[in-house]
């Protein structure tokens, strides 16, 4: 047993009684790190001397008996596109490789005030659009169950790092699965919170209306001491909820006895691979045998998801992406004509293949004669998938299927094909689009490679998610199984 | 509906983005692939459905117009690519 073993729970505990000192636990992150990034891949920078330096202030803290915070002395991995002032946050983009934000996102202020170390920045999909890691302009974090294979993503760098155990917990950020998905391929716990629970002041925005982050972490206690953390409403944000923030470790307490549970028949078709299928109904039987009961539901307009969420999501992220224009900060194209041609080779230089892709698509979307057409009819496509949302939870207090149809597949084996590289995303795109919250747990391996169990909520219902999530996870073995690396 | 070579070249332009011919075939290809699934939602009579620009039940959120402190310049000219006189330098604007 390592201190890289230790939930966090375990890790305050051994802090506060001095049996694991702050430095101990950060040498042993950068120690595990230096002997595995090599093959994972997933930190573009890393915060080393920084973080020593914050562990030994720690130390000295938690030796004076000072008043600390609740995560006080633990080292954690940011990914790259929630900035943290004075470390070099690049979204996995050529266009952002020199830039050093002045000041910090609200929950990169939130982990500092909890005591949080920052390790480092973590890779993903440049500005978070993709579902593998290949995206970056950087690097490509390899799966630590199998390295052929991709992490997921786009918080790829994020789930790694969690699962191959270089870091007690990291965050993410999640538009249409990007919490969820790599989560689930590395076999880890990933929870995307409902829109609006978490400031995005300081993501760097894709699609304002989805974007929001989550912890990725070993456990689903874990999850919820996070989440704590990170909660709370900021001006910052106009579309940060007002909402009382529970006590979501108080909240793992209880049963699931009664409860009643909606299976989507969509999300067990043929599409779905017949292993990770399996692994969600023998999933279902441990909520049978712990009381609960489950029935199938129809969320009828799933299949129209994806195509709702690619225009929606690419319409938002070209206005969002118009501001890296090579003016204020990041990369600026050499040799200029004038103004304009600026803005065409800056852009043009630092955006790789699929954002422009991406821009390219939102950019039609919204044109003149093509915005009714597409942009507004994926508008009202958004409410009938919300609506599904809406009458499934009058009925049953959770949803449950698998988070993605496969287990993690190999590096470049969709990368030449956008559409079939989206349809990855088909089972936590709707969850996004109605904004309700949902956790991805580890039930089972397929031919070595972890299944993911999506649990899905009622919106600011964080609580009963995270209660069904801890008590599976009780019942089962699965989030105990590690990679070899 | 379709996208040609033509609206592709119109459209990299709105979006400020220089592409290569290699490029611009891909994206003709790629985005035609993209737009032709797009279709599927008209197989949906939305004529009477309410568009959703974002889930939450709010509204405009106003606060009082207050000064109050911001990023102090230096700090912001920090990233600039091109700085003069506490200013972002950019190349001339009108010949």
């Amino acid at each position: 047993m390592t201190p890289l073993d230790y939930t966090l729970a375990e890790l305050k505990q051994q802090l506060s009684a001095r049996t694991l000192s702050a430095t101990e636990l950060t040498d042993a992150v950068f120690a595990r790190i230096a002997a595995t990034d090599g093959t994972v891949q997933a930190f573009l920078t890393l915060n080393e001397e920084q973080a020593r330096a914050e562990a030994h202030r720690y130390d000295d803290k938690y030796v004076q008996g000072e008043g600390l915070g609740a995560l006080a002395g633990i080292p954690a991995g940011i990914k790259d596109n929630i900035i943290t002032e004075g470390l070099r946050t690049t979204c996995a983009s050529r266009f952002l490789d020199n830039f050093v934000p002045v000041h910090d996102a609200f929950v990169s202020r939130k982990l500092k005030e909890a005591g949080v170390i920052t390790a480092g920045k973590l890779n993903m999909d440049e500005f978070a659009m993709g579902g593998s890691n290949e995206n970056s302009a950087y690097q490509v974090t390899r799966n630590p169950w199998d390295v052929e294979r991709v992490p997921g993503g786009s918080s790829g760098g994020s789930a790694a790092a969690v699962a191959a155990g270089q870091v007690p917990f990291s965050l993410g950020s999640d538009t249409g699965g990007s919490i969820r998905q790599p989560a689930s391929y590395c076999g880890i716990v990933g929870l995307k919170p409902t829109y609006g629970l978490i400031s995005r002041f300081g993501l760097v925005a894709f699609a304002s209306s989805l974007d929001q982050i989550g912890p990725l972490t070993r456990t689903v206690e874990d999850s919820a001491h996070v989440l704590q953390a990170i909660a709370g409403h900021d001006t910052m944000d106009s579309t940060s909820a007002n909402v009382d923030i529970p006590d979501y470790a108080a909240a793992l307490q209880g049963d699931v006895r009664g409860l009643r549970i909606g299976v989507p028949k969509e999300y067990m078709s043929e599409g779905v691979d017949p292993k990770v299928k399996q692994a969600v109904l023998d999933a279902l039987q441990t909520f049978e045998s712990l009381g609960a009961t489950w029935e199938e539901v129809s969320l009828p307009h799933t299949e129209y998801a994806v195509a709702a969420y690619y225009l929606l999501a690419s319409s938002e992220a070209s206005s969002n992406l118009s501001r890296f224009d090579g003016v204020r900060y990041g990369v600026r194209a050499e040799n200029p004509d004038n103004l304009i041609d600026l803005y065409f080779k800056s852009r043009s230089e630092g955006f790789g293949s699929e954002v422009k892709r991406r821009i390219m698509l939102g950019t039609y979307a919204l044109s003149s004669g093509y915005y009714d057409a597409y942009y507004l009819k994926a508008q009202k496509v958004r409410t009938l998938i919300k609506q599904d949302f809406d009458q499934a939870f009058q009925k049953y207090d959770l949803l449950i299927g698998p988070t993605a149809p496969t287990t993690a597949f190999k590096i470049g084996e969709q990368i030449n094909n956008p559409l079939q590289m989206y349809m990855n995303d088909i089972l936590t795109i709707p969850v996004s689009l109605a904004g309700v919250p949902a956790i991805s747990v580890p039930c089972g391996m397929a031919d070595g490679l972890p299944v993911g169990l999506q649990i899905i909520g009622k919106p600011f219902d964080e609580s009963a998610v995270l209660r069904a999530a801890h008590l599976f996870e009780q019942a089962t073995e699965h989030h105990k199984l590690r990679p070899q690396l | 509906m379709s996208i040609n070579l033509h609206d592709v070249e119109h459209v990299a332009k709105l979006a400020r983005l220089l592409l290569t011919d290699e490029e611009k075939e891909r994206y003709t290809d790629q985005l035609n692939a993209i737009l032709k699934y797009a279709d599927k939602l008209n197989e949906l009579n939305t004529d009477d459905v309410q568009p959703t620009t974002h889930v939450l039940p709010i509204r405009n959120v106003m606060r009082e117009d207050e000064v109050r402190p911001s990023l102090d310049r230096e700090h912001v000219m920090k990233n600039a690519p091109e700085e003069e006189d506490g200013q972002f330098r950019v190349p001339a604007v009108l010949e």
